[in-house]
């Protein structure tokens, strides 16, 4: 789960991991109001979506920068053109994300900047810290054309961020001194409790800096959290932006499944991630363009099957079905019987090609048969998937 | 001869009585496997099925029934805590089926399970189990697909697993013993863990391992097979054709790499000399084409 850059820096706060102060509106009336809640005579006017690049990004009305530095007087104006608006960056896709809310914050004065993130690393088993101290920067650049700007710290699951560790990463920011260390140990220190306390999978500042007064501060804050987990964390369940997300992916997720809108027009249900993306694989190696990754998981009832289909055949890019399924936990005989419903239900105007193995096939392969709807059955995967590309393509 | 299980394997079942747990349990069982317990907190004493007897603790279940394994069916919330109350039990193989457990529980999990006083290995979680044909099953994998024979398999994915199976069953190619690791970021067995135990196993001759996108675990298998194994092997790579960037997070990139693509992982595999199927239908084929059997 995402959240906004004003919540993350909320956390921030309440982890004691400095941040330039800030206030949010959510109508052009409320623009004043939270300006005068900051001091200065420049005042930042940031742009609330899950994505990054916002600085960079671009409004479908051609006005540029979803970042921007304003005399105080000006603020209101800029953060009206940016409100309602559509924001494009590099991560949003062509579509871009309607701005619901504005950030307004003070303006600091930076001497340097830094990169810093906390994330779950695979092969340590553990929270691994990357700095880099080409700060702002995009860090996957940074990653591949300049690696020793960049430093890796692996935190043990059961010790925790240890002072040493702390230190390392000081000495490699240059926060060597009494102050700074002082400062970085609360900082490095809080963002790690947060991390491991919230179950994050990310915690990334970029740029965390440092200012001409010397305080480091948090400038950007990006968090993201382990949805396996939040069924423990109520105060960050409250935080989930619905109007960020897909529709459809909210509805597949409310039964359980696994949905992903994709660009093309044969839609697929599959039990399983990795026969679902080898499904999407197979309709592209015959010629064929998948509309979606599909998994129902194994626990799917006949509810959430029922559900699935309407999800697929509503989408109107949709030219054709694949159903391949591979029963293990998942039944067969739940499988077509959560079809049959959403025929019933819906009706089905499109060709339906269907693959049933695995746990009590028979009994599934008999109620489709038994049924009278049309599709077309196939005994392996690349029948499946020629088959519905064939009938698709005509 | 297999690997990990055979048909002297002992397993309990902790969450025997819940739903999925119970039906598993069953089909294990009508599959040949010594289920000699179950666990369920508080409901010790009663028999599941009029036959199995269910225990308050896993720690009874390896007293009095002498468990060596352990399948594990308890909701993701409670699974972690099932891992390491098996692993203080000391049985031998942890088998977890259950899906959804939090990232950080497992983090804790694996710190356990690298610890010197461990005995334990464990499969999972988020995985399908493991079978030995004709002789055991532990997990969810459908019984009939499979077939006694000589070719190990290992696969990250669950239903891909069975694609796999069950071309080389059509193929009249049985298997050894079938390993399904599991999807999530943080498993106990690795792809590296499962060609090196086949590669030692005289039974296997060749070997069948099916990745996807993320990490780096078939690149690591891959680097072994190169310099260890002359068995025949052959692997698919689910993800080809994903959208970049829906699961990892901006920084995610930057640990991984390229790693974490298909292309990578291809190209890690092919190096190694292994035959890398191009579509999923095709991954029997392809091993016996590598295998010289077709």
């Amino acid at each position: 789960m995402n959240i906004h850059e004003y919540q993350a820096k909320e956390l921030f706060n309440n982890y004691g991991v400095p941040v330039s102060k800030g206030a949010i509106a959510q109508k052009p009336e409320e623009f004043e109001q939270a300006i005068a809640k900051l001091e200065g005579d420049q005042i930042v006017v940031k742009a609330q979506i899950h994505a990054g690049g916002r600085g960079k990004g671009k409004f479908v009305d051609g006005f540029e920068g979803g970042v921007k530095l304003r005399p105080r007087a000006e603020a209101a104006a800029t953060a009206a053109k940016m409100l309602g608006n559509i924001l494009v960056t590099k991560q949003t896709g062509p579509a871009g994300k309607k701005v619901n809310t504005i950030y307004f914050t003070e303006c600091s004065d930076i001497s340097k900047e830094y990169y810093l993130s906390i994330l779950m690393d695979r092969a340590s088993g553990g929270a691994v810290i990357i700095a880099s101290t080409a700060g702002g920067m995009d860090i996957e650049k940074v990653a591949a054309e300049t690696p020793e700007k960049i430093y890796k710290v692996y935190v043990h699951p059961e010790l925790g961020l240890q002072p040493f560790q702390m230190r390392q990463l000081a000495f490699f920011f240059g926060f060597g001194e009494k102050e700074l260390m002082k400062q970085w140990s609360k900082v490095i220190n809080g963002l790690y409790r947060l991390f491991w306390e919230k179950d994050c999978s990310l915690v990334e500042v970029n740029p965390l800096i440092l200012t001409t007064d010397n305080k480091i501060l948090a400038l950007d804050a990006k968090v993201n959290f382990d949805d396996n987990a939040i069924y423990r964390h109520p105060d960050i369940q409250i935080l989930r932006d619905l109007t960020e997300e897909d529709p459809k992916e909210i509805q597949a997720s409310k039964f359980g499944l696994n949905y992903i809108a994709l660009d093309g027009n044969i839609a697929c249900m599959v039990n399983g991630a990795g026969l679902a993306m080898a499904t999407m694989d197979i309709i592209k190696y015959y010629g064929g363009n998948p509309a979606n990754f599909l998994d129902v998981g194994g626990s799917a009832n006949e509810e959430a099957i029922t559900e699935a289909f309407k999800i697929i055949t509503q989408d109107p890019h949709t030219k054709g079905i694949l159903v391949n399924i591979f029963g293990g936990i998942a039944k067969c005989d739940i499988i077509a019987q959560g079809i049959l419903n959403a025929v019933k239900n819906v009706g089905l105007s499109i060709p339906l090609v269907v693959r049933l193995e695995g746990t009590n096939y028979e009994i599934g392969r008999k109620l489709l048969a038994d049924s009278g709807i049309k599709l077309e059955t196939a005994a392996s995967l690349a029948e499946a998937a020629e088959k519905i590309v064939k009938i698709v393509q005509g | 001869m297999s690997i990990l299980v055979n048909k002297d394997t002992r397993v309990v079942i902790s969450g025997i009585t819940g739903g999925a747990g119970s039906f598993h349990a069953r089909q294990c069982m009508a599959y040949g496997t010594k289920v000699v317990g179950g666990v369920t907190p508080g409901k010790g004493g009663m028999l599941f099925d009029d036959k199995v007897p269910v225990f308050n603790t896993i720690a009874e279940s390896v007293e009095k029934e002498g468990a060596d394994t352990c399948m594990i069916f308890v909701p993701p919330a409670f699974a972690a805590d099932a891992i390491l109350e098996a692993i203080d039990a000391k049985v031998k193989l942890i088998v977890c089926i259950t899906e959804g457990i939090p990232v950080k529980d497992m983090a804790l999990v694996k710190s356990r399970l690298e610890h010197k006083d461990c005995v334990s290995r464990l499969i999972g979680p988020n995985c399908p189990g493991i079978i030995t044909p004709g002789e055991c099953k532990v997990g969810i994998l459908p019984g009939y697909i499979h077939k006694p024979g000589t070719v190990g398999v290992v696969s990250r994915s669950g239903t891909l697993t069975y694609e796999a199976v069950w071309q080389l069953t059509c193929l009249g190619y049985g298997q050894s013993t079938c390993i399904g690791i599991g999807g999530d970021p943080i498993n106990g067995t690795s792809h590296l863990d499962a060609v090196k135990m086949f590669t030692e196993d005289p039974a296997t001759e060749a070997i069948v391992m099916i990745g996807e996108i993320g990490g780096d675990g078939e690149q690591k298998a891959a680097a072994w097979l190169k310099e260890n194994c002359k068995k025949p092997v052959a692997a698919f790579i689910a993800g080809t054709t994903a959208p970049k960037g829906r699961r990892m997070g901006h920084a995610g990139a930057i640990v991984s790499g390229n790693q974490g693509s298909a292309a990578d992982k291809i190209a890690a595999l092919e190096a190694a000399g292994v035959a890398v199927a191009p579509t999923p239908s095709s991954i029997g084929e392809t091993l016996l084409k590598k295998w010289g059997k077709m």
